[in-house]
């Protein structure tokens, strides 16, 4: 087998242990602490602000007014909306300004 | 359960997972497309999508190889991108440990973005998550990345200009949808605005993809420090 099949079985490996390492820690405890219990609450908002943020810094005009017409459309309406909306932004000011 | 509400369920988790399939499809075909241009075969190129499955990482995988660089940094890049899996398995664990053990097994496996976010966001809503919804959701997004990573492997060449399309800036959109998404929660406001400075900063200082668990960090830290709302009646 060529190296490279045995990168991607071992990154494989890696990856599944990222997505049950963090249950196998926690499973060992039998009572989580409020402070615990807080922290794992802010996972989605801290963990998902990092993966837009970093392209909010590199964004131009027509990315910047899709994530905020997709930020004041979400304020209102559901994800699916609120998606297509942005979409629609981004793809129409790409096309004006090009 | 009966059969016929197990399905319903599984469909209602593949439908909500459509946003979040749109919005990686682009990605999957140019994994497919870079990985064959990169010097990897279509069985390769399947094959890290089949066992690893997470976008970002095969990304970042695929530069590496390009570059010749020692296997095991490869190994340990790709592990450091998808550190952030570890938050998501915690949070997620509390909410399904009463499930068989295969089928966390298995829920584990599809872990990525979009799964962790939507079965958050439905735990939100105050509705039950059980095992044919959650696999709804991974299954829909699991099968959609390996037909688009085999038709970008096959037809990668012919991709028109993305740029013009936008599908580059597609997941920041959808992910800051999911961020809105978490705004009733306590501490939502401080947790964001922190995660979002520190993952800028470290973006700068540090680099990708260190910005995503230093970010997370950040907020999650500071969610824990904050004084806790009546939290005596909110463990259960």
């Amino acid at each position: 087998m060529s190296v490279n099949i045995w990168i991607i079985l071992a990154a494989a490996v890696a990856t599944y242990l990222t997505r049950i390492g963090g249950h196998l820690v926690l499973s060992r405890f039998s009572r989580i602490h409020p402070r615990m219990q807080a922290g794992l609450d802010a996972v989605p908002a801290a963990v998902l602000t990092t993966l837009v943020a970093p392209a909010a810094l590199t964004a131009g005009p027509a990315e910047f007014a899709a994530l905020l017409v997709a930020a004041l459309v979400a304020l209102r309406f559901g994800l699916m909306s609120m998606f297509f909306a942005g979409a629609f932004t981004l793809i129409l000011l790409r096309q004006i300004m090009s | 359960m009966s059969l016929t509400t197990k399905l319903d369920e599984f469909i209602a988790g593949a439908r909500t997972c459509l946003p979040a399939t749109v919005a990686s499809a682009p990605f999957g075909l140019l994994f497919g497309a870079l990985a064959i241009e990169n010097g990897f075969s279509i069985f390769e190129a399947c094959l890290m999508s089949l066992t690893v499955f997470a976008g970002a990482s095969q990304m970042v995988g695929l530069e590496l190889f390009g570059q010749k660089v020692a296997p095991w940094l490869i190994v340990v890049s790709i592990f450091a991108v998808n550190f952030r899996h570890v938050l998501y398995s915690a949070s997620l664990g509390r909410r399904i440990s009463h499930w068989p053990l295969w089928q966390q097994a298995l829920s584990f496996f599809v872990l990525a973005d979009p799964p962790y976010a939507e079965a958050e966001r439905r735990a939100e809503q105050g509705k039950p998550i059980t095992f044919a919804w959650y696999i709804g959701v991974g299954a829909m997004l699991y099968v959609c990345w390996q037909i688009e990573t085999l038709l970008g492997a096959i037809f990668g060449s012919l991709l028109p200009n993305k740029q013009a399309l936008g599908v580059d800036f597609l997941l920041p959109i959808y992910f800051l949808g999911l961020v809105m998404g978490f705004r009733k929660r306590p501490r939502w406001l401080p947790i964001v605005l922190v995660s979002a400075a520190a993952s800028m900063l470290a973006y700068k200082l540090v680099g990708s993809p260190w910005h995503v668990s230093i970010g997370a960090l950040a907020g999650i830290v500071l969610g824990a420090a904050l004084p806790l709302q009546e939290a005596k009646d909110e463990t259960p």
